[in-house]
């Protein structure tokens, strides 16, 4: 296999690297530019632990080629935070405890950033069907619906 | 594994012609990759088709719409013309999968994976929806209806392949028009339809039907589209006996599997049933006072 040199943008830093065809850009975030940050947990597309957004739009980074990210502009749960400044969403699943192993969260504070850009003020039903794709074993997902719509209210407010 | 980016039609059409084994069209991959991981395909080529010109724009064309074989399920919900003018096939589409999934799949995707319980599948067919085939020999028209051949398998030959997918026109008021699907799954989201019906209608001023095509998933091999139940709509205001006659023409043709998802018995009648419902659906839509 003849590898491929991609030229990207993530979390606004150009970006190059070398990839097989076939490595997912999942595998390249994690392997080869060290954004551990979006995790494997199905590899196929169900579970969401892998979410990131691509020219805006969120994908399972798991189902993304490597290749198929040239030109684009990706955004990973690592560009969220302000330097040390959390997001609203990261703090308020802080204080709302609304992780417990933590595989989920990036995925699921990437993809609720992503439904709060289009819908500042969603019900819950629409946060519930937004991170359908976003499976969480622990928490039984109250407690992140709750976050959620706490980080938008203050999100709205300031 | 090659994985090739082409330029123009031409070129993508060349890649795939001239490939000697397993060839693969990727545009929202959430097929592709899949099967490509499970190690259920093991492809020779990839033809990333996402940077042909015109293959993610939807564009109005004779009073219908034209979607790029690369436009994404988001992309298509967000599109306010097409979801007035055929909203039953955007609700199928957008019943695909996650939001995660959403923001890369594809109709043209979802009709060449062949699945008989494709979303999407049943709305295009009962909007009479034509694909346009980029292949060796040129460009050629073909109804939804004729692709899917049998489960994962579809009527395009080597070296062809979907460049976008055309959406009628609807006719001019005093005439009104809609469509609705609806599928059966056990859960809220996130399933794979055990039976699904789409129908387009027409109707003239006062409500009667004039026109209509009901298609059905997940209840045969291939989506079906079914004229002997269309039949027992056109003519009517959606009557209960219309209805009833048109959910039994519905149960008469399915031809489904058993399996731990539905039985044979389950999926014939719910067939039946989602027909009726989408049926209302759609005249309400259109206007009607059911």
């Amino acid at each position: 296999m003849k590898n491929i040199h991609v030229s990207t943008t993530v979390n606004g830093d150009p970006t190059e690297f070398i990839c097989a065809p076939d490595e997912s850009l999942l595998d390249v975030l994690r392997n080869r530019l060290g954004l551990t940050g979006a995790k494997e947990g199905c590899g196929t597309g169900d579970c969401g632990a892998c979410s990131v957004t691509m020219d805006g739009r969120l994908v399972c980074s798991c189902l993304v080629l490597g290749a198929e990210a040239e030109g684009a502009a990706v955004e990973t749960i690592e560009g969220m935070a302000e330097g040390d400044k959390l997001h609203p969403l990261q703090q308020h699943f802080i204080d709302k405890a609304a992780l417990q192993c933590g595989i989920c969260t990036p995925g699921i504070l990437v993809a609720a950033k992503a439904l709060l850009e289009k819908n500042p003020n969603p019900t819950d039903t629409e946060v519930r069907y937004w991170l359908a794709g976003n499976l969480c074993r622990c928490t039984g997902y109250d407690k992140i619906i709750k976050a959620v719509q706490s980080a938008a209210a203050e999100m709205r407010g300031a | 594994m090659r994985y090739e980016k082409p330029e123009n039609v031409a070129e993508a059409v060349k890649l795939l012609q001239e490939e000697a084994g397993v060839a693969r069209v990727l545009a929202g991959g959430t097929d592709v990759l899949v099967q490509l991981k499970a190690g259920m395909l093991e492809p020779d080529l990839i033809v990333d088709i996402k940077h042909l010109e015109g293959i993610k724009d939807i564009v109005a064309e004779d009073g219908g719409y034209r979607i790029g074989a690369a436009v994404s399920g988001a992309r298509l919900g967000e599109h306010a013309g097409v979801v007035a003018l055929w909203p039953g096939v955007v609700e199928g589409a957008e019943l695909i999968g996650s939001t995660q999934v959403q923001g890369r799949a594809t109709m043209a995707g979802n009709l060449c994976n062949g699945s008989p319980a494709a979303d999407s599948v049943p709305g295009l067919v009962a909007a009479n929806a034509v694909v346009r085939i980029a292949g060796p020999d040129g460009t050629r028209d073909c109804p939804v209806v004729d692709i899917p051949v049998s489960p994962g398998k579809i009527s395009l030959e080597k070296g062809e392949f979907i460049t976008s997918i055309f959406l009628p026109a609807r006719p001019a008021r005093p005439a009104r028009a809609s469509d609705a699907y609806l599928r059966f799954i056990p859960r809220t989201e996130m399933d794979i339809a055990v039976a699904a019906a789409a129908i387009s209608l027409e109707l003239d001023a006062d409500g009667t039907c004039i026109a209509a095509r009901v298609a059905l998933g997940a209840v045969a091999p291939t989506v079906l589209l079914v004229d002997a139940a269309a039949d027992c709509i056109i003519g009517t205001k959606l009557d209960d006996a219309a209805l009833e006659a048109l959910a039994a023409a519905c149960s008469a043709v399915c031809n489904p599997i058993d399996d731990k998802r539905g039985t044979i018995a389950f999926r014939t009648q719910t067939a039946g049933v989602l027909a009726k419902r989408a049926a209302l659906i759609a005249y309400k839509r259109a206007g009607g006072q059911a």
